[in-house]
């Protein structure tokens, strides 16, 4: 039985030494621009911090995978081909690309660089990442989180490339890679300048009795002095639809696959993925260290597995919303 | 070797209300000082970005905490952070939290928007200065020496 690699996310070298330092086998990051989703100000590594991340995870056996997977904009592809160069140069262990134009350059200027197929590259089926594998020689696909636990089985029975899922974290509207809906509001998406809600169109505005948040002037959403809040994402909005104001596209919560890790190894998923490369070096350490513990429980007496109330409570805590769900994997429809 | 990054866990709580009272009747301006002479210090230890703190010059910053009646003002003007007098002006960005939230986000024992979420941490003002700043302060990498001193001598040595 082949045990997933533990795949974590690091905004900052503090994050990085986080994921390592708690038991992460893979660190994915970005570079310090539009290179990558999660582009935002402070946030993610210039050349000098990416050098020291990647001595310090090589120094204890750990990977290093750059996320270069937004899609290259007119007239500016040299800002994609030199992020893959740069990523090359300084010794990452793998790129993580969504963009066929960017995987096509790194698989004919790199050809020994390991290529995985990015989230925001939306392939759900097993036809697309042989596709992809076939002309790109991806060797990973990431899946978006909206198959259900058999139908990762089906992609995984009829492909070669490892399949990685993610285990935790924020979730996406299901539209990964597809999302339109920051754009209508703001002009900008994540595949184009790498955030949705970019953060100069975001305005939290406290009052006596409620807090407000809008992007780009549209109310997306009003919580009382003890409600839980939300990314600002229009996803993640509470509208009136039909005389009713409720949450009408998705709740904010967390994915949590902790329940079903057994069942997650049992398929031959090869790793298992934590979103939130915006988050503290402290959310990186828990998450990190409650999923090593549950997987290495997973592997080892996969029959005994049970969820350790411990784990359940340190990682609902940090939980967007702080909700877990099963996301995708465990919907009844198809 | 004792790990002096080790502090005590620090528990969500909320001082009694008598203190905010006679605490927000007592002047700011020695917070706001002793507040710009904290950010300083880091500062010189070099663990504050240059890139970071070229984006927050000129900007006006205000961090109240709700439960001992502390408001400081500061601002970041000609290479160090300076305290600010007058409080009448709008902040371009505005920390408000208790104590303990406090506590619990610089000794990295909780996550600030873990904070946010539930609500302990509220930010407000210009969103990308906020997302810049909390993205500053996670990155920091504390010397092991730092706590050394900083240690909040009410919670005993851990």
């Amino acid at each position: 039985m082949a045990i997933p690699q533990l795949v974590c996310p690091a905004g900052s070298l503090a994050a990085l030494k986080a994921a390592v330092d708690n038991g992460a086998d893979d660190v994915y990051l970005g570079f310090r621009n539009d290179t990558n989703a999660r582009n935002f100000a402070g946030l993610n590594f210039d050349d000098k911090s990416l050098a020291e991340g990647i001595r310090y995870a090589h120094q204890r056996g750990r990977k290093v995978l750059a996320a270069i997977n937004t899609y290259a904009q007119a007239g500016r592809f040299a800002d994609w081909t030199r992020a893959v160069d740069k990523a090359a140069e300084l010794g990452v262990d793998a790129v993580i690309i969504a963009d066929p134009a960017v995987l096509d350059y790194a698989t004919k200027t790199h050809p020994q660089l390991r290529r995985h197929l990015s989230v925001q590259a939306s392939a759900t089926s097993y036809e697309a990442i042989n596709f992809c594998r076939d002309r790109f020689g991806i060797q990973r696909a990431v899946l978006p989180r909206v198959l259900t636990l058999a139908q990762v089985e089906n992609v995984i029975r009829h492909t070669e490339v490892e399949i990685e899922v993610f285990g935790f974290g924020s979730l996406c509207v299901m539209n990964e890679g597809r999302c339109w809906l920051s754009s209508y509001a703001t002009g900008e998406s994540p595949n184009t300048v790498g955030a949705c809600s970019p953060a100069r169109f975001v305005q939290w505005e406290k009052k006596p009795t409620e807090m407000d948040v809008r992007l780009n002037g549209i109310l997306i959403d009003r919580y009382a002095n003890d409600e839980n809040a939300g990314y600002p994402t229009i996803c993640k909005g509470r509208f009136e639809v039909a005389g009713e104001t409720y949450y009408a596209m998705e709740e904010p919560a967390s994915l949590n696959v902790l329940e079903m890790l057994p069942e997650i190894i049992r398929i031959g998923v090869s790793a298992i993925k934590v979103e939130g490369r915006q988050r503290s070096p402290t959310y990186v350490a828990q998450v990190t260290r409650n999923l090593r513990q549950a997987i290495d429980a997973a592997v080892a007496a996969p029959e005994k597995f049970a969820v350790k109330p411990a784990w359940a409570a340190e990682l609902g805590k940090v939980a967007e919303g702080s909700q877990i769900t099963l996301g995708a994997y465990n919907r009844p429809w198809r | 070797m004792i790990d002096s990054t080790r502090i005590p866990k620090i528990p969500s709580f909320t001082l009694p209300g008598v203190i905010a009272r006679i605490g927000s009747r007592l002047p700011q301006f020695p917070h706001s000082v002793n507040l710009a002479l904290a950010l300083n210090a880091a500062k010189r230890m070099r663990v504050l970005p240059e890139d970071t703190l070229a984006d927050i010059e000129g900007k006006r910053f205000r961090v109240t905490v709700l439960d001992t009646g502390v408001v400081a003002d500061i601002t970041y003007r000609a290479g160090a952070f300076r305290p600010l007098w007058s409080t009448d002006a709008k902040p371009d960005l505005q920390f408000t939290a208790a104590l303990s939230a406090y506590l619990q986000m610089v000794s990295r024992q909780e996550d600030p928007d873990t904070l946010f979420f539930n609500r302990s941490l509220s930010i407000e003002g210009d969103t990308e200065l906020g997302l810049r700043v909390k993205n500053m302060l996670d990155a920091l990498e504390w010397p092991q020496f730092a706590w050394q001193g900083m240690r909040p001598t009410f919670l005993g040595r851990g």
